[in-house]
């Protein structure tokens, strides 16, 4: 494989020689990567790896740890995100992030919907945001089920529903990027799918990265897969590369499950 | 040869070896068949011919088996990568090495047809280009097993030999049925039979380059084909 046709035409965001430390300990080691609004990336690696503190980087997560300090480049749109000229709660509205356990607000699913557009003033008045938080519901494959149930709240829908509540209100702010983290790890199979479809669907529009333990999952839904082994990014490619011809004995080890 | 590792699951380990037995039995059976049909041609052996006949079902039942356990491994452990090629490639050899066992009962099947007081000058010839046929399932067989690329890539660089003795067993053949006309039904089935060889050794090959994809990954290099048998048969493949 040539290094052309794996860059990135028009990267949304580009990582730079990355370094993550927890204190003195050193969690993510020069991890360099692009990710682009056409391909889905996934990031997959043992448990400890370093997948979650890389992804919460991207959006600058970790600054909420008084331990955790970030070197190295990461840009959107061109833009340094941790340039002190960067509104920290601007950018977390454009690279929004989908849990592993879903969140909602213990509030109605209209306002958890409606809450981020709401305090990122986008809704011009109450018929404006109605139509927002239809169309965030909509994309989130949640409409149907919840339109007659907008005030109920939302922690009262099951685990799937609340997980497609969780990614409608990251899409209501008209994100750029969406992160996620294991989302569908405490869903069953079905509500998997319906997340899994939904980011087929959402492909194009946001870029998406996810990190998965499974590793079918990440071969369903990306394009794109990263490896990650004790900090460092062992292997990059096409995910149909990946997981049928991987280059590195680290990755071929762990996606054929001889690790540990 | 990369040294590997056993798998986090050892059931998978155990269905892996497992399915690797059976192709090994399978692969076995299919040269042991050859070898059986080309010693009743030679001696005229009907009833060796006929247990070979009989044997051919014993190679499709192993055949099923195969595909059965491939089957169920790829929907229960949903393997990756190396164990993903190793599947895929297990399922088209055992449908090659089928092949191979029919060749096998149609040499055997035309024993009964041919006149054994009737000794022909090729049979030497087809003798001597079944034992290298019968070899080289054999080492495509074990470089499966072993995962070796070196002997999988041997195999098809002297599947050229075959294509060669298949054109001098034609040529004799034809020479001979000009020069004894009685011969001819013989004869005609002696070229069948040269002709079922010729495409065992290809089969040896097709499964020596499974073999080699299933290793590395790769497709191995088109293999410096030796002169197209000269029947002037297309290509089957
Ligand atoms: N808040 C923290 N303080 C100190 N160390 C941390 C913190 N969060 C994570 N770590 C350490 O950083 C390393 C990477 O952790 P991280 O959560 O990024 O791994 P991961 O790849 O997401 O694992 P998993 O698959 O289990 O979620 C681990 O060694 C972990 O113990
Ligand atoms: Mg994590």
């Amino acid at each position: 494989m040539t290094h052309d046709e794996l860059t990135i035409a028009n990267p949304k965001m580009k990582a730079e020689g990355v370094d993550v430390f927890y204190g003195a300990k050193q969690a993510i080691n020069n991890v360099s990567i692009d990710v682009g609004t056409d391909l889905v990336t996934a990031f997959i690696g043992p448990s400890g790896c370093g997948k979650s503190t890389f992804l919460r980087s991207l959006n600058r997560m970790n600054d909420t740890l008084a331990s955790a300090r970030v070197t190295g480049k990461i840009t959107l749109e061109g833009e340094d995100i941790y340039a002190p000229s960067m509104d920290v709660v601007q950018l977390r509205a454009r690279v929004g992030m989908v849990f592993q356990k879903p969140n909602p607000f213990p509030k109605s699913v209209y306002d958890n919907v409606a809450y981020g557009p709401r305090i990122h003033g986008l809704a011009a008045g109450k018929a404006d945001l109605d139509l927002i938080v239809e169309r965030a519901l909509v994309r989130a494959g949640l409409w149907d089920e919840v339109k007659d149930r907008l005030g109920e709240s939302g922690t009262a829908l099951s685990g799937g529903q609340q997980q497609r509540l969780c990614i409608a209100r990251a899409i209501a702010v008209n994100p750029e990027v969406i992160l996620m983290d294991e989302p569908c790890s405490a869903l069953d199979p079905i509500a998997t799918a319906k997340i899994e479809d939904l980011i087929h669907e959402l492909r194009g529009k946001y870029a998406i990265v996810i990190v998965t333990h499974n590793m079918q999952q990440a071969a369903r839904v990306s394009q794109r897969t990263a490896f990650f082994h004790l900090g460092t990014l062992v292997e990059y490619g096409k995910t149909a590369d990946i997981f049928t011809n991987p280059k590195q004995d680290r990755t071929k080890d762990y996606i054929t499950g001889r690790y540990g | 040869m990369a040294i590997i590792n056993e798998h986090t699951v050892k059931a998978f380990d155990a269905d892996l070896n497992r399915l690797r037995g059976l192709i090994s039995e399978m692969g076995g059976r299919a040269e042991q068949a050859l070898i059986q049909a080309m010693s009743a041609l030679a001696n005229g052996d009907r009833p060796l011919a006929a247990e070979v006949v009989e044997g051919d079902k014993a190679i499709d039942a192993l055949e099923t088996e195969v595909e059965r356990l491939a089957v169920q491994t790829i929907a229960l452990r949903a393997p990756m990568a190396d164990d993903l090629r190793e599947m895929i490639a297990a399922l088209k050899i055992v449908s090659v090495v089928e092949r191979i066992g029919d060749y096998a009962k149609n040499i055997a099947k035309r024993v009964a047809l041919m006149d054994p007081a009737r000794s022909i000058e090729a049979i030497p010839l087809l003798t001597s280009m079944s034992s290298l046929v019968a070899e080289l399932i054999h080492d495509a067989l074990d470089s499966f097993a072993a995962r070796d690329t070196e002997l999988a890539l041997r195999v098809t660089v002297r599947d050229k030999t075959v294509d060669d003795f298949y054109n001098s067993i034609f040529r004799t053949l034809v020479t001979f049925m000009m020069e004894n006309p009685r011969h001819i039904t013989e004869s005609a089935h002696l070229l069948f039979v040269a002709k079922n060889l010729e495409r065992m050794g290809d089969h040896a090959t097709n499964i020596a380059e499974m073999v080699y994809y299933a290793v590395t990954g790769e497709r191995m290099e088109e293999r410096e084909r030796g002169e197209q048998p000269e029947d002037g048969a297309a290509e089957q493949e």
